[in-house]
């Protein structure tokens, strides 16, 4: 059985109040201007890379011109370094961009917060060996790692999801640990303790739940982090490769003809930034909202 | 305080140690013998014993890794396997710029950050504070290469032709011969990590300009340009240093793309070459360097964090 000694609880601890759901937040958010701009950016880019395809002009491997053709000649938006179309190029490639950033960041902050709520329900040399390790794991910039292990295994789609969530896991871990910390103490853990509901199902059903709000904020802001480093590391190409469209590879590709022919660049540059403007503007505003709520609960 | 010092610096130890082994682990992630990988089909028995050798892929895993820490800790990292030249010949250079590169980045942005975001605390609510606000959250969420491109864009080949878009480096002459160079990769160093620090700084700054012993020294009548200097912005020092700190290990990692961005022979210029040629000595030299940038910021933090704090300056 599992006996556990923990700490006596706190004045007013026998008033709990369970923390807004999801829903309640976004809501909140959406109260600020922020927030807003945020979402619509967001959607737009995101209405973009999944619609893009099916509207684009030509396919994106096609050759419609010469290379580096300016503006209206080629196409509406000129050719690339291959004289391919760049408007169709820049509507096929931000999906696999998308898909990869949100599958790393649910990965990421999904083991990051079971090892975060693990290591504050557990406390005590489980909680220091954690925490320890997370510590050393963060001695890689996350791009290092994923350099690391990109060259030596090659540069497959999945080892990149991996890696970028691996990349996440110990940063989200420490904030989850911290947000829970507090949960972990509360009458309700002690109740389900004491009918002796397993602890695993305790951590699932009665802490996580608690800890929506860190999470919602968690996933806005390491999805930020995903879009960029994704996107890095196609730029850098490790990422898709060609002939694929994609946007990070788009902007290496035709770096060189800046003066050219701006258009295959600026367009890349310009939806990854709104993107990530989008992300962040959201978070901001959940965060906002969050804390917020938060001093109603803990008061 | 000394003895906190000492702990630290043995985590450091602790960390560098593990980074090694997870480097080294890496390397027997390559599929099949790891020569034969590097070197490919075409390979020669006798370029795959010499690589086997350097690479101390024989005896055991345990026997290869000691052999191969043994001459990492000795700085005998072996040769490069795309020029042929030492390890150390080939990284110390390149050490050496982009150390260039990250001090005058973290010399111009900690105390322009450190200054903003006093001066967006002390606007507070104003039209200033609103822009800092705005603009530092926008920049926040800008990947590095994205805002280097866009630097490019703005400064070099779009709308004005200030600065050269890559760096060219002369043999012979030093990366700062040449300052206009260095000016785009500086600026998107500078731009990327400026934001945390100036939004931390004005909400330690806004904290403790509301305590007790600011309100104190303004009751005292000192002039408010001593309150804010003596008394306020020391004490947001602390908290800041460690935010401070983080942006500069995060800075380690924010170079490789940005020297690829902009050419720059630095060590993230030549970790992707190095990648690009799977050049592994090469590698794994650079991944512990950067992982040793990482230690040595961290401590430095710890000693600024320590000096600041009184509290734990005096103990002991």
């Amino acid at each position: 059985m599992t006996v556990i000694a923990r700490k006596p609880a706190g004045p007013g601890a026998g008033i709990t109040v369970k923390a807004p759901r999801k829903k309640g937040l976004l809501r909140r958010a959406l109260r600020s201007k922020r927030t807003i701009v945020g979402l619509v950016l967001s959607l737009l880019i995101f209405a973009i890379a999944f619609l893009g395809p099916y509207i684009a002009p030509h396919s994106p491997t096609e050759f419609v011109g010469a290379p580096f053709s300016p503006a209206g000649v080629g196409g509406a938006f000129g050719t690339d370094n291959l004289g391919r179309d760049v408007l169709s190029r820049f509507l096929a490639g931000g999906q696999t961009l998308m898909i990869l950033s949100v599958l790393a960041t649910g990965i990421g902050v999904g083991l990051g917060a079971l090892v975060g709520v693990f290591a504050a329900y557990s406390r005590g040399w489980v909680d220091e060996a954690l925490m320890r390790t997370g510590d050393v794991a963060l001695a890689f910039p996350q791009i290092v790692l994923a350099l690391l292990f990109l060259s030596i295994i090659g540069p497959k789609l999945w080892l990149l999801v991996l890696m970028v969530a691996l990349g996440h896991l110990p940063r989200v871990a420490r904030v989850v640990r911290g947000a829970a910390m507090s949960v972990v103490e509360r009458d309700f853990v002690k109740a389900a303790e004491s009918v002796g509901i397993p602890r695993w199902k305790i951590m699932v059903g009665e802490i996580v739940p608690n800890l929506s709000s860190t999470l919602a904020v968690e996933f806005g802001l390491r999805l930020t982090y995903s879009i960029g480093l994704v996107a890095g590391l196609s730029f850098l190409g490790l990422g898709m490769q060609p002939p694929s469209p994609d946007w990070g590879l788009m902007i290496n590709e035709n770096r060189v003809a800046l003066t050219v022919s701006p258009w295959s660049v600026v367009l890349p540059v310009a939806a990854i930034a709104l993107l990530t403007v989008g992300t962040n503007l959201v978070t901001d505003g959940l965060s906002k909202a969050a804390i917020g709520s938060n001093e109603g609960v803990e008061a | 305080m000394s003895r906190m010092l000492f702990r630290r610096s043995l985590f450091g130890l602790f960390t560098l140690w593990i980074v090694s082994i997870v480097v080294f682990l890496a390397t027997q992630a390559l599929p099949g013998d790891a020569a034969q990988a590097i070197l490919g089909r075409e390979a020669t028995p006798e370029r795959l014993a010499a690589l086997r050798a350097q690479l101390h892929l024989g005896g055991s895993l345990p026997e290869q890794y000691f052999s191969w820490l043994g001459h990492v800790v000795t700085f005998n990292m072996g040769s490069s396997l795309a020029s042929g030249n030492p390890v150390v010949d080939t990284i110390g250079p390149m050490v050496l710029n982009s150390t260039v590169l990250m001090f005058a980045s973290a010399v111009i942005a900690i105390p322009l950050a450190v200054v903003i975001g006093t001066w967006s605390a002390l606007k507070k609510d104003t039209g200033v504070d609103h822009v800092t606000g705005v603009v530092t959250l926008v920049l926040a969420s800008l990947p590095e290469f994205v805002v280097g491109v866009l630097l490019v864009l703005l400064l070099s080949t779009g709308l004005l032709h200030l600065f050269p878009a890559v760096f060219v480096q002369i043999p012979g002459e030093h990366v700062w011969t040449h300052p206009d160079q260095l000016v785009l990769p500086v600026l998107t160093l500078v731009l990327a990590v400026s934001p945390y620090i100036i939004r931390i700084m004005r909400a330690t700054m806004l904290e403790v300009l509301d305590s007790q012993y600011v309100q104190q020294a303004r009751l005292k009548g000192l002039p408010e340009r001593e309150v804010i200097w003596r008394h306020a912005i020391p004490n947001a020092i602390g908290p800041v240093a460690q935010v401070i700190a983080l942006q500069l290990a995060w800075l380690i990692g924010g170079v490789v793309i940005v020297e690829y961005l902009f050419r720059f022979p630095g060590i993230g210029f030549e970790l992707i070459d190095s990648v690009t040629n799977r050049d592994l000595p090469v590698i794994q030299a650079l991944v512990i360097i950067i992982a040793l940038f990482y230690v040595i910021v961290n401590l430095l933090a710890d000693v600024v964090t320590l000096a600041v704090n009184p509290k734990v300056r005096t103990a002991q």
